[in-house]
């Protein structure tokens, strides 16, 4: 963990907000925003955003999903730190940009944006090395790894620190807590009824834990899940970690 | 080229497996202690991690020089005494086995587990020419019995309870009344086995590994059976993916370490078979012939393909274990031989990309294949790879292909983006109620039938980012 880094000048990135986040969730944007600033980090917003470009690479589109990635690229070129409240963005942004724009004019900047991307959690620990926070909600809480964060990018410490270390909320284990939720993207809707039998098991886990509300870093997981309790009237709540750390 | 198993759309044989309970329970208990004994058997072996590394160069550097490593262990077994042959294809594959059955005046064979016989439907073709093949592995056992497909690449009756054993067996080998006790069960399948055995002229079985410097073939196996089936009957057929050479004994162990603890969480698989060649001069057992078939059936032309790494696979059934659609519909519902993430890309090779058109989407890329893959195959990145290769070939259906285009068209341009969402708030109005929505016409309520979907803000964020600042 490179602590040192939060020493020196005030930092500063741009949010890379995803569409999901933007269009279902800017209350989490929002969050990370005031966060961040009280962190003493200057937060900018490149205007023009849409989509990492994530669901058109999973589905095979790479020449449509390459386009967007560089127009992403582009956008951020001038960042000196990106931060992404989902993991799977961060993924696709950190693993696969390179890849898609090899051999293109974007190619140098992609492996550069690659270099500078920090998924939310990932930032606040490693980069600013704050672990330390209140929690604004009511525990206990159980942390749900999303695939991408914790086998894409192999992280599955920096949200169980900030969890771990939070005053005013107990964590407790989640069954499972590594197995996927069912969303999967275009998978949810593909086979609708394999995603839901799997999320079930998801929710039967969360139950099981005694939590009353599942913490994650990734908008499509909390789609799913947090779609799943609804539908089932559920108690439990399902919260990205940026609405559980107190701004 | 092997034909589907079945025919129905696969969303609809998801959704069959999914309404069936007792293979929801099967697949339940037997995944979740797979998984547990794996983790189990790594955590104690910490040299593990290293050795998977080792295991996946070894493969890569194998098929690096396939045909010299294939020309060693052609040679070594001739001089051993025994014959090799090669095919092409499933069928060139099955011909080679008849004709072996055929000259030899066979009329039983008797079958140690094999998914290479699976792939070239040898069952059938043996039992066309008249020669009764008997699957002596329990598990092949029972789905022979039961006349089905093996849904598990090392635990074909997985999708079996204990019960249903005890009604097929009571009913199949007319003992009435069986209780439902592994024990007693096995009791009885050995009873009908051993007969069987001593009957058979012919012996057929996969491999596990051929190792090229001695003419080795290698058989892990856990019941005992696979030494019978190479000792007993006169003549012994092993047919095996020519991916399975290995250079040499010192490679065999660094893959017996870690393929027993992959796919049951042993240490080392209960036997160990090394068979080299025909009895010799002297020898007490062993059959008076030995054939290796040497099965290609579209895995040389992937060797500079892009399912090359899938050549790796020590077919150990660890990445159906962790797979949470494997978990939750079996594997008959996949509809082909070979199930699970692996089976996808096994599909796809064997198969041609037309076969995986929807089975390339049955994953949620969560990678947890990959992970527990003792090779450390990449899985998702080839399935992807797949739905590319479905989509540049014009495979996928119309209709998706249109969505995804407009998908892309509109996220290349902020303005159409942020006219997507000014319109997606009109449209959602009437059926919004407390910032939900239940129920979508449509496409859309392939989601709304079991979860909700939020509803697109009011303001998106990029909209409330000047009060922001």
């Amino acid at each position: 963990m490179s602590v040192s880094a939060a020493a020196g000048a005030t930092p500063r990135v741009a949010l890379m907000i995803t569409c999901l986040a933007d269009m279902f969730y800017p209350e989490v944007g929002e969050r990370i925003v005031r966060l961040l600033r009280r962190l003493g980090v200057e937060v900018t917003l490149p205007t023009g955003q849409t989509c990492c470009g994530l669901p058109l690479f999973n589905s095979g589109y790479h020449d449509e999903a390459a386009a967007v990635a560089a127009r992403t690229v582009t956008i951020f070129r001038d960042a000196e730190a990106v931060i992404v409240p989902s993991g799977s963005c961060a993924w696709m942004v950190k693993h696969e940009y390179p890849g898609l724009l090899r051999g293109r004019a974007e190619a140098a900047d992609a492996e550069r944006l690659a270099a500078r991307t920090w998924e939310f959690s990932q930032f606040l620990v490693r980069r600013l090395g704050r672990t330390t926070f209140e929690s604004d909600v009511e525990g206990p809480l159980a942390y749900h790894d999303s695939c991408h964060l914790l086998r894409g990018l192999h992280e599955g410490a920096t949200p169980r620190t900030l969890l771990n270390n939070l005053s005013g909320a107990a964590v407790v284990p989640l069954p499972g807590s590594d197995e996927c939720c069912g969303f999967g993207g275009s998978f949810s809707v593909r086979l609708p009824e394999v995603s839901t039998s799997i999320l079930e098991r998801k929710l039967a886990n969360l139950e099981a834990s005694g939590a009353r509300c599942l913490v994650a870093c990734d908008a499509g997981c909390l789609m799913q899940i947090r779609g799943g309790l609804a539908r089932r009237n559920s108690p439990l709540r399902a919260l990205h970690l940026a609405e559980v750390l107190k701004s | 080229m092997t034909e589907p198993l079945i025919t129905t759309p696969l969303r609809e044989r998801a959704a069959q497996a999914l309404g069936d309970r007792f293979l929801h329970e099967a697949l339940d208990i037997a995944t979740t202690r797979f998984i547990a004994l794996r983790r189990d058997a790594f955590g104690d072996f910490p040299e593990g991690e290293a050795l998977r590394d080792r295991a996946r160069a070894i493969k890569e550097a194998t098929l690096q020089r396939l045909d010299a490593h294939l020309e060693t262990l052609v040679a070594n077994i001739e001089r051993l005494g025994g014959h090799v042959h090669f095919a092409t294809t499933a069928e060139e594959a099955r011909e080679i086995v008849l004709d072996i059955a055929r000259r030899t005046g066979a009329r039983m064979a008797v079958k140690s587990k094999s998914m290479a016989t699976e792939e070239i439907h040898l069952n059938d073709a043996l039992q066309a020419i008249g020669v009764t093949p008997v699957e002596t592995d329990l598990g092949e056992y029972i789905i022979q019995l039961a006349h089905e497909r093996p849904s598990h690449i090392i635990a074909p009756a997985i999708h079996k309870t204990k019960g249903q054993v005890a009604e097929l067996f009571s009913r199949e080998l007319r003992r009435p009344g069986l209780p439902a006790d592994p024990e007693v069960l096995t009791k009885i399948a050995r009873e009908e086995l051993r007969q069987k055995f001593l009957t058979a002229d012919l012996g057929i079985t996969g491999a596990n590994f051929a190792v090229a410097d001695t003419g080795t073939v290698v058989l892990v196996t856990n019941e005992g059976n696979g030494r019978m089936v190479t000792s007993l009957p006169r003549v012994h057929v092993a047919v095996m993916g020519v991916e399975k050479v290995i250079p040499s004994m010192t490679d065999l162990a660094v893959f017996l370490a870690i393929l027993a603890k992959s796919a049951t969480g042993q240490k080392l698989s209960v036997y160990t078979t090394l068979v080299q060649g025909p009895r010799r001069p002297g020898e007490l057992e062993g059959p008076d012939e030995f054939h290796l078939v040497l099965l290609d059936n579209g895995r040389v032309a992937q060797l500079a393909g892009p399912l090359r790494e899938s050549l790796y696979c020590l077919r150990c059934g660890a990445c159906l274990n962790v797979c949470p659609v494997y978990r939750q519909i079996g594997g008959h519902a996949y509809g082909y031989t070979y199930p699970g993430p692996i089976g996808i890309l096994l599909t796809a090779m064997l198969n041609g990309p037309a076969s995986v058109r929807d089975l390339s989407h049955a994953s949620s890329l969560c990678g947890a294949c990959a992970d527990a893959c003792p090779v450390r195959i990449d899985i998702p990145r080839m399935l992807i790879e797949l739905r590319r290769e479905v989509n540049v070939r014009g495979i996928a259906p119309r209709s998706e292909r249109i969505v995804f285009k407009a998908l892309a068209r509109l996220l290349r341009s902020p303005t159409l983006y942020r006219l997507a969402a000014r319109i997606g708030r009109a449209a959602q109005r009437p059926f919004v109620s407390d910032g939900r929505i239940r129920a979508l016409p449509s496409f859309f309520g392939e989601w709304t039938k079991t979860r909700d979907l939020p509803s697109i803000a009011a303001r998106t964020f990029q909209e409330r980012w000047r009060d922001l600042s």
